[in-house]
C-alpha cells in the first residue's frame, strides 16, 4: 500500500472518474436538494459518511457474505448507516433535515454507494475501501456543490446564504433569475457540465449512432 | 370523496411527476430510454410496482411502525412503541421481498408477462421512484385509499415521462448534435425541456 495508491483512491474518482459527471451515477438525488450551497454541502457530508462506512462495513465481512444474498446483506448496512445519518441529522440539525425531506432516505437508492460496495468493497481490504469510498463520496459532492454554486448565485444572488450579487428589491443591481430555483435548470447545468467535461477529455466522448454526411439532400437529388 | 382521489391522481401525474418535478429514479430513466418499446415495458413495471408496494408500505407503517401502532397486539406498554426510525429499513425490505414475490408470481401465473417485464423486475428494487413515493406517502401521512391512488398516479407520471423521453431520443439520434455532447450531455438538456414543460402544469387545482 504506496501513498501513491492512496492519494489515487481518493483522488480518482473526483476529477478523473467522477461518479456522476463521467460514470452517470446517483444523479437521482443528486439535483433535488441543489438549490442552494448548504444544503448541497450536508447532503455532501452525508453521502460521504455513508459511502466510507458501507464500504469499510462491507469490505469487513466480505469473506463471510454468500455469494446469493450479497445484495441484500449490502442493502441492509447501507439501510442501518442511512438511518443512523437521517437520526444525527434530526438530532443536531432539524431545519436542514427538513429541507432535504425524503432525499436523506434515498441514499439508500443511490447507485453510488451499491456501486461502490458491489465493485469495489467485495474485493479489496477494509482501508482502501474506506478511502475508496470516502473519494467517490467526495466527487459527488464536488458536482453538487457546483451545481448549487450555479443555481444559488444566479437564481438568489449568494452563495453559502451571503449575497455575492445584491438583487433589485434590496436596492442593487442583480435581477434574480426564479428560473435557476426550479427543477428544469438542474438538468441544464448538469447537462452543460457533462458539455464543458467532455471537450476538456475528449475520450469520454459518446460516438454517435447515425453520422450525418454532409449534404446529404443535395446527393439524393442527383441520384434522382 | 371521489373528486379528492381523482385531484390527488392528476396532481400525482403532473404537477408532482416523480422524474420531472423530483428527479427520482433518474439512473434508468436515462439508462432504458433508447428505445420506446422498452421504455413503456419498464414503465408498466414500475406503475404496477408502485401500485402494490405503498399501499402496502402503508399497512405496514400503520400497523407496525407508527407511534402506538402497536397497540392492537395487545401486550403491555404496546402503545408507547414508537419504531417509525425502521422505517427506511422495512421499506427497502418490502419493496426488495415484494418485487422478488412479484417476478415468482408472474413467472409461474401469467407468463407472457413475466417474458416482457421480466428484465426490467430487478431493476425496480433499486429505482429510487419506488422508495420515493413511499417516503413521500409517510411524510405527507396518506391513508390507505390515498396511498392505492397516490402510488398509481406517481407510477403512471413516471411512465408518461419515461415514453415521452424515448420517443425523443429515438428521432434525437438522427441529428447534428456536437461531439461533447453527444449522448448523454444532450438527454440532460432534453429532459430539462420536458421539465419545463410539465411546470406548466403547477398550480393546477381540480
Amino acid at each position: 500500500m504506496a501513498a501513491e495508491s492512496v492519494k489515487d483512491v481518493v483522488l480518482s474518482p473526483v476529477f478523473k472518474n467522477n461518479p456522476i459527471a463521467l460514470q452517470v451515477l446517483g444523479i437521482c438525488s443528486a439535483l433535488a436538494v441543489t438549490n442552494s450551497m448548504s444544503v448541497s454541502l450536508v447532503m455532501g457530508l452525508a453521502v460521504i459518511a455513508v459511502t466510507a462506512c458501507s464500504n469499510l462495513f462491507v469490505s469487513l465481512i466480505r469473506q463471510h457474505i454468500p455469494s446469493s444474498i450479497r445484495i441484500i446483506v449490502q442493502m441492509t448496512i447501507i439501510a442501518s448507516l442511512v438511518i443512523v445519518v437521517d437520526q444525527v441529522l434530526k438530532a443536531y440539525a432539524y431545519e436542514m433535515s427538513k429541507q432535504l425531506s425524503v432525499f436523506v432516505g434515498l441514499i439508500i437508492t443511490n447507485c453510488i454507494v451499491m456501486g461502490r460496495a458491489e465493485a469495489y468493497a467485495m474485493q479489496n481490504g477494509p482501508v482502501m475501501s474506506f478511502l475508496d469510498g470516502v473519494g467517490n463520496g467526495l466527487g459527488y459532492a464536488v458536482i453538487l456543490l457546483i451545481v448549487g454554486f450555479f443555481r444559488e448565485l444566479f437564481g438568489s444572488g449568494s452563495v453559502f446564504g451571503f449575497t455575492v450579487l445584491t438583487p433589485v428589491q434590496d436596492g442593487g443591481w442583480y435581477v434574480p433569475n426564479g428560473l435557476m430555483l426550479l427543477p428544469p435548470s438542474a438538468f441544464f447545468v448538469i447537462g452543460l457540465i457533462i458539455w464543458v467535461l467532455r471537450s476538456i477529455r475528449t475520450e469520454q466522448v459518446e460516438k454517435a449512432e447515425y453520422r450525418i454526411v454532409a449534404n446529404s439532400k443535395a446527393k439524393i437529388k442527383e441520384s434522382v | 370523496m371521489f373528486e379528492h382521489y381523482l385531484s390527488l391522481f392528476v396532481k400525482a401525474v403532473f404537477v408532482e411527476n416523480m422524474a420531472l418535478a423530483f428527479f427520482l429514479g433518474m439512473c434508468t430513466f436515462l439508462a432504458v430510454s433508447k428505445k420506446v418499446s422498452s421504455a413503456i415495458g419498464l414503465g408498466i413495471a414500475v406503475v404496477v410496482v408502485l401500485t402494490i408496494t405503498v399501499p402496502v408500505n402503508n399497512l405496514i407503517l400503520t400497523y407496525l411502525l407508527k407511534e402506538g401502532a402497536l397497540t392492537w397486539t395487545g401486550l403491555e406498554g404496546a402503545e408507547n412503541i414508537d419504531l417509525s426510525f425502521l422505517g427506511l429499513l422495512s421499506y427497502i425490505g418490502v419493496i426488495a421481498a415484494l418485487v422478488q414475490i412479484l417476478e415468482m408470481f408472474l413467472d409461474k401465473f401469467v407468463p407472457s408477462l413475466y417474458n416482457a417485464l421480466g428484465v426490467f423486475l430487478p431493476l425496480i428494487t433499486v429505482n429510487c421512484a419506488i422508495l420515493g413515493a413511499s417516503l413521500f406517502m409517510v411524510e405527507r401521512s396518506y391513508n390507505f385509499g390515498e396511498s392505492v391512488i397516490y402510488g398509481a398516479g406517481a407510477g403512471f407520471g413516471w411512465a408518461l415521462a419515461i415514453a415521452a423521453l424515448a420517443g425523443i431520443r429515438e428521432k434525437l439520434k438522427y441529428s447534428d448534435v456536437p461531439a461533447s455532447l453527444q449522448g448523454l450531455g444532450i438527454t440532460f438538456i432534453t429532459v430539462g425541456l420536458m421539465s419545463l414543460g410539465f411546470m406548466s402544469f403547477s398550480g393546477i387545482q381540480l
